[in-house]
């Protein structure tokens, strides 16, 4: 067990320094740093003292471990665009981000469940079929195309929500919320929709083929036959057994939500990390770019470690298989 | 001799279940009626788009031929700048699918290649292959076209940049789907490369290249075409998703992205067709293409349901 530990914690490392070296890599060679740094008076005397102070002299693996433990210590530079500090452009943004991501994930997880397990209990039933075709329709439309057409309906033609922004936020120390206010909750939930449906339906078609192939098996016949009432079959053993596989996946939705926070986050103008990325990607502010990069590296990396950890705990077939095969 | 799986099952049994299944008839014909018109618009489209002597800013913003105002001329309505929305629908389709197909070429030539080197070779070959697949594939695809996006923006001079859009665009979309190829191409090919046709050709003393890309690789291949088919719909998603978020496409070369990023400014005025008909064209095309390359993969494995 603590050998496989080791193993995921050494194999998270070895990603984490790959991205890092492809961020100071587009840091180092995509554009000149210095001058990105000065304006047009500054004179080459300057520059190169310049180029010598930022280190830029010394050799190539030197620079990397520079960057490396620049970055352990939260130190990402200056935006060249709006020349604050990378760090702090990030951690008034991440609130934003947090609070939509989290409020999509719970809003398809809660759901898609109930709907998966109802699918996956009647699947002859009509209502069941309509869920199906209804769920074909939020895999294939384009994110951004949902989030304009709601912006249609409920924004332009019925004036119900707002179509920009978070509404008005309450600071709490660092952490900036628009949960507090009834204009936020106002402005977070038609982000939140286009955000979550993908996974809803990822989640509910998930669990409705997780659901039929559990109902076939024979624990199940026996658990019928013992006369347990439906209640007890359905979700004490049937959907108990679901649920380590779209553990698995609603981990690993969590990073397709920042991905596709990004198109949600324009379509909505929601001030999050993702339109900051969005932004400094046509202006071409690498520092901004790269921390990104960074950050989201280290989220996925964190979460698949994390439900790499919760599998091995949840199901013990995998324990017995590592400490036999190993 | 190593008989390709992937011919035998087309000929008899996936042509039958093609045949028999009215869904799937309905769903092809869709997505290849957009296919071909698209690509037929240079022939077809009443106007050409691209030319700025056929359009006339008198015509500007002109709704569908059915609303008030209408004009015979426009079935589906103008845009902004004049321009026939059903001929830019066309063109915009024609740039989405031509972009989606050689992105998704690219990846097939570049994964199956390194997969199947990967799988045969094994080693330190296969580890760093397979490390570079986990690094890429940590990322979403998306993201990894953006950055691309935004390297090339920043290596290449503004009118450059515009020049070489679209390649920028094959480049990140391929990059971000031949990972998926090569790990399967890989997984398979470490089956094959065990079977006896391939010891004896291995005996017969082929070169390693005739063994991976005349025996292997044709038995590798059926997965790969699911995998290409599923990936055509995720490539022109996304380069209309980049082309939406003003990352992709200039505003000068239409893609159905450009479209619905030109029409989403005029959400609020009340031009609302100028959103509408490029984004259920695209709708229509990613759902119809997705359908056919879910039904694809359960006609090739009917375990993967």
């Amino acid at each position: 067990m603590l050998n496989y530990v080791f193993q995921r914690l050494a194999q998270s490392c070895i990603v984490m320094l790959a991205v890092a070296m492809i961020a100071f890599l587009m840091f180092r060679y995509v554009g000149d740093p210095v001058s990105q740094m000065v304006g047009q008076e500054t004179s080459l005397a300057e520059r190169a003292a310049l180029r010598d102070q930022l280190g830029l002299n010394d050799t190539i693996a030197k620079q990397f471990i520079d960057f490396v433990g620049r970055t352990l210590r939260g130190d990402f530079g200056l935006s060249y665009q709006m020349g604050q500090p990378v760090d702090q452009l990030l951690s008034t943004r991440l609130p934003a981000t947090l609070e939509l991501s989290f409020f999509a994930l719970a809003l398809a997880m809660l759901v898609g469940i109930p709907m998966g397990i109802y699918c996956g209990l009647y699947p002859r039933h009509w209502l069941s079929r309509a869920f199906m075709i209804l769920s074909l329709a939020g895999i294939s439309l384009p994110t951004f195309f949902i989030g304009i057409m709601l912006i249609l309906v409920f924004g332009v033609e019925l004036g119900w929500l707002p179509t920009f922004g978070r509404g008005d936020v309450v600071q709490l120390g660092w952490w900036s919320t628009g949960l507090l206010t009834v204009s936020g909750w106002k402005a977070i939930l038609m982000p939140a929709i286009t955000l979550g449906l993908f996974q809803l339906t990822f989640i509910m078609r998930l669990i409705r083929s997780e659901m039929l192939e559990v109902m076939r098996a024979d624990y199940i016949r026996f658990a019928r036959a013992r006369g347990l009432p439906n209640r007890m079959i359905h979700f004490g053993h049937a959907l108990k057994n679901t649920l380590v596989p779209v553990m698995t996946i609603a981990g690993l939705q969590l990073g397709a939500i920042i991905a596709f926070g990004i198109i949600t986050e324009s379509v909505f103008q929601w001030p999050g990390i993702g339109l900051l990325f969005l932004q400094s990607i046509s202006t071409a502010d690498i520092p901004v770019m790269s921390t990104y990069l960074l950050l989201v590296a280290a989220i996925f990396v964190t979460i698949n470690f994390i439900v790499d950890m919760l599998y091995f705990a949840v199901d013990p077939r995998l324990r017995s298989d590592r400490s036999g095969g190993h | 001799m190593a008989r390709p799986e992937l011919l035998r099952n087309f000929r008899s049994d996936l042509l039958y279940r093609f045949l028999t299944s009215p869904f799937i008839l309905v769903t092809t014909a869709v997505a290849g009626l957009l296919i071909v018109a698209a690509l037929l618009a240079p022939w077809i489209a009443p106007q050409n788009p691209f030319d700025p002597s056929a359009l006339d800013l008198m015509n500007s913003m002109i709704p569908p031929m059915w609303q008030d105002g209408g004009d015979a001329r426009f079935l589906l309505g103008t845009d902004d700048q004049g321009r026939d929305l059903l001929s830019a629908i066309l063109y915009g389709a024609r740039t989405s699918i031509v972009v989606g197909f050689i992105a998704v070429g690219v990846a097939v030539v570049v994964g199956v290649t390194l997969g199947l080197i990967a799988g045969y070779r094994g080693g330190v070959v296969d580890v760093l292959i397979m490390r570079i697949v986990d690094v890429q594939m940590t990322f979403p695809a998306i993201m990894v076209a953006l950055l691309v996006d935004g390297i090339s923006r920043s290596l290449l001079p503004r009118d450059q940049h515009d020049r070489l859009a679209l390649f920028v665009i094959i480049l990140a979309l391929s990059l971000s789907i031949w990972p998926q190829v090569a790990r399967t191409v890989r997984a398979s090919t470490m089956v094959e490369k065990s079977r006896e046709y391939v010891q004896a050709v291995r005996v017969m003393g082929r070169p390693p290249v005739v063994i991976l890309f005349r025996h292997i690789m044709p038995n590798v291949l059926g997965p790969v075409l699911v995998i290409a088919t599923i990936n055509l719909g995720v490539a022109v998603l996304g380069e209309a998703t980049l082309s939406f978020l003003g990352v992709g496409m200039p505003a000068t070369q239409p893609s159905l992205g450009t479209l619905i990023r030109i029409g989403n400014n005029y959400l609020f005025s009340g031009e609302r067709w100028i959103v509408l008909f490029p984004g259920l064209t695209l709708a229509l095309l990613v759902m119809s293409v997705n359908l056919f390359g879910d039904w694809l993969r359960d006609a090739l494995d009917p375990k993967l349901r």
